[in-house]
């Protein structure tokens, strides 16, 4: 049987929100200073919080027994259905916050309008979701205003981000036949109506950072369907060894 | 990273409408704005406050220790400056 739009919508959300999460985890004991290295924490928790409410949705959707953990640990790559951006590597410190603007000044719009949806769940979820993402939004639009307009190393990490991750926007704002039919009916964020207020928050701080988008003639796609880049795989390994090893581990 | 990159701020937060800011701590920024964002990160996880305030170390003048017996000791000594003879009502809550 192939999962309803519903469920397959509410999984690519989480898996957006966990792995993104589990990057910014990755930062953990490796950050620029003590300070950020919470910060990062924080932001990782935010979005691991915002997977399980999803998960635990998803799970009820599909109605099979499956929990939380199940849809984390238990599935392979070709079974996640982030986008492409949240599983791309760490890199330096400019990539992670360009990563995490791009998803934040997404995400923040997306939050906000899906906390307007006939869906009840989604729509509690959207409520709580949308305030950590617009401090996400905040967060990363300071540190990469900073290392835009900083030093000339700064600014050439920061644009050298832009230019690695700029390919990865566009899926953010796809739609297929299954979101379709549930933006008809009022379920989903059609994504075209929150693009003018990515571009804008976008653009915005980009000019402060003097930087500037650049400008590509393809965008890489796929995620969405479980087809990911090399680098999700090797990620989950390293994330779903722990309950593999010793399945139904709890602390 | 430097000192003068990221220079040391000092942490205020108010635990909740109607008390004063608190000292909390301190930790390193690059400019106000940051220094904000990460109080908030630092010092709120737990629900710990409403409002923060942020202020460069260096900008704050702070009395010497050494005069300490000069400045403190002389109060030891005049009781009569509490207001404990006072019965404050409930309702008035904190003073």
């Amino acid at each position: 049987m192939t999962p309803t739009p519903l469920l397959t919508y509410t999984l690519r959300l989480a898996d957006n929100a966990l792995v993104l999460g589990h990057r910014l985890s990755e930062w953990t004991a490796h950050a620029p200073t003590l300070e950020e290295e919470i910060a990062l924490a924080n932001l990782a928790l935010d979005l691991v919080g915002q997977a399980r409410m999803l998960y635990d949705y998803a799970a009820k959707i599909e109605g099979k027994g499956r929990r939380e953990d199940d849809f984390a640990f238990l599935r392979d790559d070709r079974a996640f259905l982030n986008v492409l951006l949240v599983e791309q590597p760490n890199g330096d410190f400019a990539a992670t916050m360009v990563r995490q603007l791009f998803f934040a000044a997404y995400a923040q719009p997306f939050y906000a309008a899906l906390a307007g949806s006939k869906d009840e769940t989604l729509a509690a979820i959207g409520a709580k979701a949308e305030k950590e993402m617009a401090y996400h939004l905040r967060h990363a639009g300071e540190w990469v205003i900073r290392l835009g307009d900083g030093t000339e190393e700064s600014h050439a990490r920061a644009k050298a981000a832009l230019d690695d991750l700029v390919i990865y926007i566009d899926e953010l704002f796809e739609v297929d036949a299954g979101d379709r039919a549930l933006i008809e009916a009022g379920i989903a964020v059609d994504p075209a109506k929150i693009r003018p207020a990515f571009d804008k928050a976008l653009g915005e701080i980009l000019d402060e950072a003097t930087l500037a988008l650049p400008k590509v003639s393809h965008a890489h796609r796929g995620g969405r369907e479980g087809l990911h880049s090399e680098h999700l795989g090797p990620m989950l390994a390293e994330m779903q060894v722990l309950h593999r090893a010793h399945p139904g581990a709890e602390w | 990273m430097s000192e003068a990159a990221m220079p040391l701020y000092e942490v205020f937060i108010r635990p909740k409408a109607g008390l004063s800011h608190k000292h909390v701590g301190s930790l390193h920024a690059a400019d106000d704005d940051m220094a904000l964002n990460m109080a908030r990160d630092v010092y709120t996880r737990r629900a710990e406050g409403v409002s923060i305030w942020v202020v460069q170390s260096k900008l704050i003048a702070a009395s010497d220790p050494v005069d300490k017996d000069m400045l403190f000791e002389p109060t030891a000594s005049k009781v009569y400056r509490h207001p404990t003879f006072y019965d404050i009502p409930e309702e008035v809550g904190h003073m």
